[in-house]
């Protein structure tokens, strides 16, 4: 375990069935997908481990059914985990009482949900203040940090509204409000956005990287949507039926997939405005004919510079010293990746 | 459409569920007859072989009551002091201090008041028009008896049945338990309760609210029950990430979550509660309830018609008024509004009693309105019913009279004459057919109990008239379902007449058949076919309009006419939603069999009935609990041969 990561994860198991422990103690431990499949068991999260930096956002990815939801609710305990082990700033998640761990989520953690999972009965104010009411706060400070909170989202003027009278997006910003309000030391955020309308999305995105620029909060965030991904996060994990097959930047996720499913996930990135040209740069250096790219320039800013260019252009260091070269078919391969470069001729230079 | 469902509508054209086995059935109800002719104890069962239980239950109440004196005074008493207020705040006034009740004009102001509040103008005008018709009819001290009652039981019942159904969903064993007693508690009908409570606690209106309660907790629980599991996941986990306590999450999140549905189970506490109302009178409750009773048995049909109208009115008013706030979303209400603006519905009211309290001193009839200023159309309707029965009695008695010799008596006598073998037997038969071994048991076990508690007599009457009853409701029934499906506006109107047929208590139907056919078995049958066509109609609609569509014009394409169309395609497949309808009926048809006992019977229910007076727990407890039996015994073999149904029609 790194000693400066806000959550820490090892092995970790959540198991659907009858008998969880019984099945995993009868496989010593590590079930295999043949066993689950012949047991009639679900193995929700298998065998994930993996550390959440201080202040970084991580996204959590993978197809409907992967186990993202179940991870991180492993992780916040709203449900059990089979097995392994969750260190919280250096606590135990797993050992803590029922009361402290109702402590740890007055005061630390805050949670963002697909579907709002707002009080229907209470207004926009007393939705954002509930947190703040349950750990005992006297009304008139809590409803002060409350309408903070939603100035902060930009709701103001709604505050004795109705959840049924907003629409999805202001439903959703009240929801990042109440998660907000007990300034947790980590965020939690199971696919915010994905119930919402296409454009809408996109405001809310841009909101929550507004918001984060201020806050600086560690994140968890959950997607399937490898575009909102590569968007919003810092490192990107991917699941499959329960494991976490990668764990990396972006770029190294494009650039590097772990295997074809990855590969799958990542055809359809902005790779334009991921890769950088350093990524896709050739290691044969070539001298600097008037200006070079540099390496840590996205593709899309240096595509125009480079396809215009016949000859093979060099690629400089932060110093500005050369350390390899790009071409325009370097750069149109990586832009336009294809399987089968025989099946579209059209795409050869 | 899937191809399971063409083979099977294709394969089965009947709906018979005999096919191959019916030899095995006729094989077996001719030797059981043959054996029952040979060994008589086979066909009745000997009287010496009865059981006492219904001594021993007897007994047994009779010993509980003397030792659990102590508990059943404290508890009538705790019971009492609520009644007692609530009285004298409607009807009582509290003549030592020299305190009037309630002003009815404050009171009519009230429901006008709270059906503004929930609903709008509508309802207040509907609200306040039906409690002014108790003033006006000179019904208003029994309305306020009768209202009393109801005030003072759905509190106490919602709370009980919240609380029962907050435990279930905390302990998966509780809610098994709970489960299995509120299905008997609900099975068994009202009047059951009332011999057991009269030993315990006497007669006059706290038992009767004891025995209200037993009937009125039940939907409650399971409202709960239902609504805290229909929160949806994302809300109880936002509660838990705000970090709830296990506590703060039941009060903040899951009720109030859950409101909607809590609401329901109220507005079904109530009806439960008006629908006790003339029953709980034969346990000494006085009201309204005791008074139509009163009316029935005297046949005076005019007051009857006059009282029923106002139990009615108060079960509809408070429907309505339940149900508004079921539907009524929390208002928002602007910063800074002052209290008595928020608050302008009690402000109203507060003004205008005492507005009425004061105007009362110079005009009395403020506060209670003479007997020479209430109307009464009693003698009209006397007037309506001795015309019928002097001109339209000629033609109504040859129509009862063959309905009666045709359906009804030959009914009655087969079954009575049916060896306790053949019957048992073929119903446990079809069980194993339907289930095995566990499905056959229960009509063994549950009417071979009743007979040899020495009911087998009363058992078949009671099968009898349900039976009778039954076919009548699917006579008419299933073909109203089928036209209404047909028909989308003639749909809505029946809907709505099944709709209000469930509102009105029970009882109000013995009034009109009373009126038109006098006592007799077809009088019982057509008071419980008012209230048990509803769900043949209601479930046959359903299955007609939930048969894909694909479905029946393949049918059309493969050149079925209309009547084709009907009996091989559509009602096959409609069928499993028919049954459920028919079980549905059936329920209805039991749970007014206590009910027509008011107006004379020969089965299970007068059994409940003649137990009161004598206290004789036994006869009364058992008697209720057959019926129940009958009602689990159907529900469980229709509800079989509905699942079988469903799974071969591959709808399941
Ligand atoms: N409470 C539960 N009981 C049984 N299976 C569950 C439960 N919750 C989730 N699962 C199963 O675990 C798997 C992962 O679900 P989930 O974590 O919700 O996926 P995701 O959020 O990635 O869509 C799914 O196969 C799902 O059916
Ligand atoms: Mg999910």
């Amino acid at each position: 375990m790194t000693p400066t990561a806000k959550i820490s994860c090892r092995n970790l198991w959540k198991i659907f069935g009858p008998t969880p422990d019984a099945f995993l103690a009868r496989h010593g431990g590590a079930p295999k997908l043949e066993h689950f499949k012949a047991e009639g068991m679900i193995g929700a999260v298998r065998d994930v481990s993996f550390d959440v930096h201080p202040g970084e956002i991580l996204i959590i990815m993978g197809l409907s059914g992967s186990g993202k939801s179940t991870l991180i609710r492993a992780i916040t305990r709203l449900n059990d985990p089979t097995a392994g082990s969750i260190m919280f700033e250096g606590q135990d998640l797993l050992r803590v009482s029922e009361d402290e761990l109702v402590e740890l989520r007055r005061h630390k953690m805050g949670m963002v949900f697909q579907h709002f999972g707002l009080l229907p009965h209470r207004t926009v104010l007393a939705n954002v203040a509930f947190p703040l009411e349950v750990r005992g706060s006297p009304r008139e400070e809590r409803e002060r940090r409350a309408m903070e909170m939603l100035k902060l989202v930009g709701l103001e003027g709604r505050e004795s509204y109705f959840p049924r009278e907003l629409s999805g997006g202001q439903q959703q910003r009240v929801g990042i409000a109440r998660s907000l309000a007990v300034g947790p030391d980590i965020w939690f955020l199971d696919e915010p956005f994905s119930a919402l309308d296409p454009l809408i999305r996109r405001e809310m995105q841009d909101e929550f990287m507004r918001l984060q620029k201020m806050l600086k909060k560690t994140i968890v965030f959950i997607t399937h949507d490898f575009e909102e991904a590569v968007r919003l996060g810092d490192r990107i994990g991917i699941m499959k039926e329960g494991q976490l097959v990668q764990l990396a930047t972006p770029e190294e996720m494009i650039s590097q997939p772990a295997d074809d499913y990855v590969r799958q996930f990542t055809s359809n990135a902005p790779r334009d405005r991921v890769l950088s040209v350093g990524s896709i740069a050739s290691h044969m250096v070539v001298p600097p004919t008037g200006a070079g790219v540099a390496a840590s320039a996205k593709l899309g800013d240096a595509a125009a510079q480079v396809l215009a260019s016949d000859a093979p252009l060099a690629v400089l260091d932060d110093m500005g010293q050369p350390i390899g070269s790009v071409t325009r078919e370097m750069m149109i391969a990586a832009m336009f990746p294809s399987r089968d470069a025989d099946k579209h001729p059209e795409r050869q230079p | 459409m899937t191809d399971t469902t063409m083979r099977a509508t294709a394969d089965r054209p009947s709906v018979g569920i005999f096919g191959p086995h019916i030899l095995v059935f006729g094989t077996f109800v001719v030797a059981t007859v043959a054996l029952a002719a040979l060994f008589p104890p086979l066909d009745t069962w000997p009287e010496e072989w009865v059981l006492p239980v219904r001594e021993w239950v007897t007994e047994f109440f009779a010993w509980l009551g003397a030792v659990a004196k102590p508990v059943t005074r404290t508890i009538a008493w705790l019971l009492a002091q609520p009644l007692a207020f609530v009285e004298a705040v409607l009807y009582r006034g509290v003549p030592d201090w020299g305190l009037k009740p309630l002003p009815w004009v404050a009171v009519v102001a009230g429901a006008v008041l709270i059906g503004h509040w929930l609903a709008g103008a509508r309802l207040a005008l509907f609200a306040g028009s039906c409690t002014a018709y108790l003033a006006v009819f000179g019904l208003w001290q029994d309305s306020m008896q009768t209202l009393s009652i109801v005030l003072v039981t759905v509190p106490l019942a919602a709370g009980a049945g919240l609380a029962l159904g907050i435990w279930a969903t905390r302990s998966a064993r509780a809610d098994k338990v709970l489960n299995a007693a509120l299905d008997l508690m609900q099975a068994t009908p009202h009047m059951a309760y009332l011999a057991p409570v009269v030993v315990l606690f006497g007669f006059g209106q706290v038992p009767a609210m004891l025995a209200t309660l037993i009937f009125a907790v039940p939907p409650m629980a399971r409202c709960t029950i239902l609504g805290i599991r229909t929160v949806p996941s994302d809300v109880m986990e936002a509660g838990r990430m705000s970090g709830c306590t296990t506590r703060q999450l039941l009060w903040k999140v899951e009720l109030p979550a859950a409101q909607q549905t809590l609401l329901l189970g109220l507005n079904q506490v109530v009806m439960q509660t008006l629908a006790m109302v003339v029953i709980a009178s034969l346990v000494g409750a006085s009201g309204l309830g005791q008074k139509l009773l009163y009316s029935l048995q005297q046949l005076q049909i005019g007051k009857a018609v006059e009282q029923g109208i106002a139990i009615t009115l108060i079960a509809i008013v408070l429907d309505r008024l339940t149900r508004a706030a079921m539907h009524r979303a929390p208002q928002r209400i602007p910063d800074g509004t002052a209290w008595h603006v928020r608050h302008v519905h009690l402000v109203a009211f507060l003004a205008i009693t005492l507005g009425a309290v004061l105007l009362a001193q110079v005009l009395p009839q403020l506060s209670v309105l003479p007997r020479n200023m209430t109307l009464s159309f009693g003698q009209p309707i006397n007037d309506v019913v001795r015309w019928i029965s002097r001109n339209l009695y000629a033609y109504i008695k040859p129509v009862r009279d063959t309905i009666t010799i045709w359906l009804l008596l030959p009914i009655r006598d087969f079954y009575l004459w049916l060896p306790w073998t053949t019957f048992i037997g073929f119903l446990a038969l079809i069980g194993w057919y339907l289930g095995g071994l566990r499905l056959a048991l229960v009509p063994v076990c549950l009417l071979g109990f009743m007979m040899v508690a020495g009911f087998w007599t009363p058992l078949m009457l009671t099968i009898y008239l349900v039976t009778g009853c039954t076919i009548l409701a699917i006579m008419i029934g299933v073909p109203t379902g089928i036209w209404a499906s047909r028909h989308p506006r003639g749909a809505k109107v029946t809907l709505t007449i099944c709709d209000t047929l469930q509102t009105f208590p029970s009882f109000i139907y013995l009034i009109p058949v009373i009126m038109l056919l006098q006592t007799s078995d077809l009088s019982n049958v057509i008071a419980m076919l008012a209230y048990a066509t509803v769900p043949a109609v209601r479930y046959t609609y359903l299955g007609m309009i939930l048969v894909p569509k694909a479905t029946v014009e393949a049918a059309t394409a493969s050149g079925a006419n209309a009547r084709q169309r009907l009996w091989k395609v559509e009602l096959p497949i409609a069928l499993p939603e028919i049954l459920l309808g028919i079980n549905q009926t059936i329920m209805m048809a039991l749970s007014m069999v206590a009910i027509t006992a008011l107006i004379g019977s020969r089965d299970l229910g007068q059994e409940i009935y003649k137990a009161l007076p004598g206290a004789e727990t036994g006869r009364g407890l058992i008697a209720g609990i057959g019926i129940a039996f009958i009602g689990i015994t159907a529900d469980r073999l229709i509800g079989a041969w509905a699942r079988r149904r469903k799974k071969d029609l591959g709808l399941a």
